[in-house]
């Protein structure tokens, strides 16, 4: 009989692998046909492909250096047009458009950064909370409670504030705001991956996983939230857009990204003060964050729409 | 009920607690820790600071410092501001008055337009209306405020129209961060009045209702169009109501259910104020306090402030509960 089971087993471990296949890929082919069938979020994944490009790839699109200032800056930010610079010059004389480009960089790095750090911490707490339950669970939702509580702008600007002064290099203060950011970010995914475990470790295969001995740990990433990933998804994707909104909005109050490095907030952050002299300062680096923030939320719509069991 | 009231009020208070240990312990990170706003005085030596961080009894262990910090707020003393020279209460009470004016203003409004944009839109999905509702939803949401805030300044204030770009206390245009803090709120530009103080208004109010109009007409529109399809609504009209009074007496009730409780949960930032508004329009109120004391690291304002805004978030999330059972009679609570 030992041996017996030992053979047939594979195989029948071979058929379910196959048929669980079969199901994943019409379930993502039904997803990607409810997707592009929504014609706003085909058009925000498009020009997020375009301005992802432009970053990625920003020095084949401009000869100018975003750090150089022009030989024909005379102090008066030069206008679009003049002496090559199709976007014009900031007020220092630093070619608008190629800051535009690696400011980019920067904004949609800090967007996918943190919101990787929000995915990863929130799907950890939420599915110990989740999976668990009892006093771990009623313990953790009262942290995720004060996190929310807490109003997350001026709890972002002291945070940022203490961290700026304490360093003073670029990269330093790169990595702390990604840091900051995703740390401070991570409630709305924890609870609703903590939804989800409580229906899902019911489940019969949940069972099934604990009654062949898989440890906790599997059980929880390896079987369950892989059945949570659509909503997450979702929430991840619409994140990055806030994400990069609240990045603008430290960078412009001056406690973001310091100078001389661009992001689009600190781009934004003299702007207001020339903006008589240099309308156009002020708004271009405006215009790249609401086209991105835009068609990240169009995107994320459609995304629900597609993912969203109850909408099918 | 009772006791859902009960046992919910109860909870909200070890909650506070961990926020208020949370952030003190956060604030205490910053350099030069509490005394960080005497620090950049040129005058105050070395010595003096060691004398300072005795008479404030800042040698004393952090929980020491901590529970006394509790229990004086608790008494409504929330310590003394360096930055205003005042106590930090005097300087809330300074400020609240701005922020409740632009903040009911620009929520007013926000209300107004964004119900019935909303309603109109349930109303009749797909239609014209319906798309610029849905598209002015989305530009809104993901519009960010500081720079629609600029882009009014530069289309209203530079091009001749005058509006007054900002400065409810002082006119310098190209305004950003001021360092001094000017006494609130009694010299205008203009002479301070009505209209001169209406025209201030109007820009930071339009900005702020804005972004509200979006999330609100969203929410009320998804909220309706759900209630519009359900069975008593098809009752109602299968017994010869009119629309009208299908739509108040049966829809309204039921669709703005929800709709209440988001706005119960926008209400305090009608004392809390817009942190990024303010400071661009130079708006005298409570955003802009905590933004200047940021800037000179003022620990006992931050500290009030951040705590004062926790304390309304929870209270609020707690109405909204109460209210949404109050309104909505099939809820039950255990």
């Amino acid at each position: 009989m030992a041996v017996q089971t030992g053979q047939i087993s594979p195989n029948l471990a071979n058929v379910a692998v196959a048929v669980a296949d079969d199901d994943y890929a019409r379930e993502r082919h039904l997803t990607w046909r409810k997707f592009s069938r929504h014609r706003l979020a085909v058009a925000g994944a498009i020009v997020l492909l375009i301005i992802v490009i432009g970053a990625v790839f920003a020095p084949a699109f401009t000869h100018f250096d975003p750090f150089a200032i022009d030989d024909a800056w005379q102090g008066t930010p030069l206008a679009p047009g003049v002496a090559g610079h199709w976007l014009g010059t900031d007020e220092v004389g630093r070619d608008l458009w190629a800051r535009l480009l690696f400011g980019g960089r920067i904004s949609l790095t800090i967007g996918l950064f943190a919101v990787i750090i929000e995915v990863l911490l929130g799907s950890f707490i939420g599915a110990v909370s989740g999976y668990f339950g009892g006093w771990v669970d009623a313990v953790l939702m009262r942290v995720t409670d004060a996190f929310l509580c807490i109003p997350l702008l001026p709890l972002l600007l002291v945070l940022t504030a203490i961290v700026a002064a304490e360093s003073t290099k670029a990269a330093l203060n790169f990595t702390s705001i990604v840091l900051i950011i995703g740390f401070l970010s991570w409630m709305s995914v924890a609870r609703l991956v903590r939804g989800a475990f409580l229906s899902l470790r019911e489940k019969e295969f949940c069972e099934a996983a604990r009654a062949i001995g898989s440890s906790h740990f599997r059980i929880m990433f390896r079987h369950l939230l892989p059945n949570a990933m659509a909503p997450i998804v979702v929430q991840a994707t619409l994140d990055v857009a806030g994400v990069i909104t609240l990045e603008s909005v430290l960078s412009f109050l001056g406690f973001g990204i310091q100078p001389p490095t661009a992001s689009w907030g600190s781009m934004l952050a003299n702007a207001q003060e020339n903006i008589s002299i240099a309308w156009w300062a002020a708004v271009f680096p405006g215009l790249c964050i609401l086209t991105t923030v835009l068609a990240i939320n169009y995107m994320g719509d459609g995304l629900r729409d597609a993912l969203d069991p109850n909408v099918r | 009920m009772l006791n859902y009231t009960i046992r919910r009020t109860i909870q909200a208070v070890p909650l506070l607690l961990l926020i208020s240990v949370m952030m003190f312990l956060i604030l205490n990170k910053m350099p030069g820790g509490p005394l960080a706003a005497y620090m950049q005085n040129p005058h105050i030596t070395a010595a003096d600071i060691a004398r300072l961080k005795h008479n404030f009894g800042l040698d004393r262990p952090l929980y020491v410092q901590y529970l006394d910090w509790f229990w004086r707020a608790l008494h409504g003393d929330l310590g003394w501001s360096q930055v205003n020279s005042t106590t930090v209460v005097e300087a809330f009470r300074e400020r609240l008055p701005a922020t409740l004016e632009l903040m009911s203003v620009s929520f007013i409004v926000a209300l107004a337009v964004g119900l019935t944009f909303g309603l109109i839109a349930a109303i009749k999905p797909y239609s014209g209306f319906d798309y610029f509702v849905t598209t002015f939803a989305f530009f809104g949401m993901s519009m960010p405020i500081f720079w629609l805030a600029i882009m009014m300044q530069m289309l209203f204030s530079v091009n001749g129209i005058h509006f007054p770009p900002a400065g409810m206390e002082k006119f310098t245009f190209g305004y950003r961060l001021d360092f001094t803090l000017p006494s609130a709120g009694d010299q205008s530009t203009g002479g301070g009045d009505f209209w001169d103080h209406l025209k201030h208004l109007i820009m930071p109010a339009a900005c702020l209702a804005l972004l509200q109009i979006a999330t609100w007409s969203r929410f009320t529109r998804a909220s309706m169009q759900e209630v519009l399809h359900t069975d008593y609504m098809r009752t109602a009209a299968a017994k010869g109501l009119t629309f009208a009074n299908m739509l108040f007496k049966h829809g309204m009730k039921n669709g703005l259910m929800p709709v209440v409780t988001i706005i119960a949960l926008s209400l305090p930032s009608l004392v809390s104020g817009a942190v990024v508004t303010e400071t661009i329009f130079a708006w005298p109120g409570m955003g802009r306090l905590f933004i200047v004391g940021l800037q000179q690291q003022d620990f006992p304002l931050l500290m009030g402030y951040l705590m004062l805004v926790s304390v309304l978030v929870v209270v609020f999330n707690l109405l909204a509960d109460l209210v949404y059972g109050w309104l909505d009679p099939r809820v039950k609570y255990d």
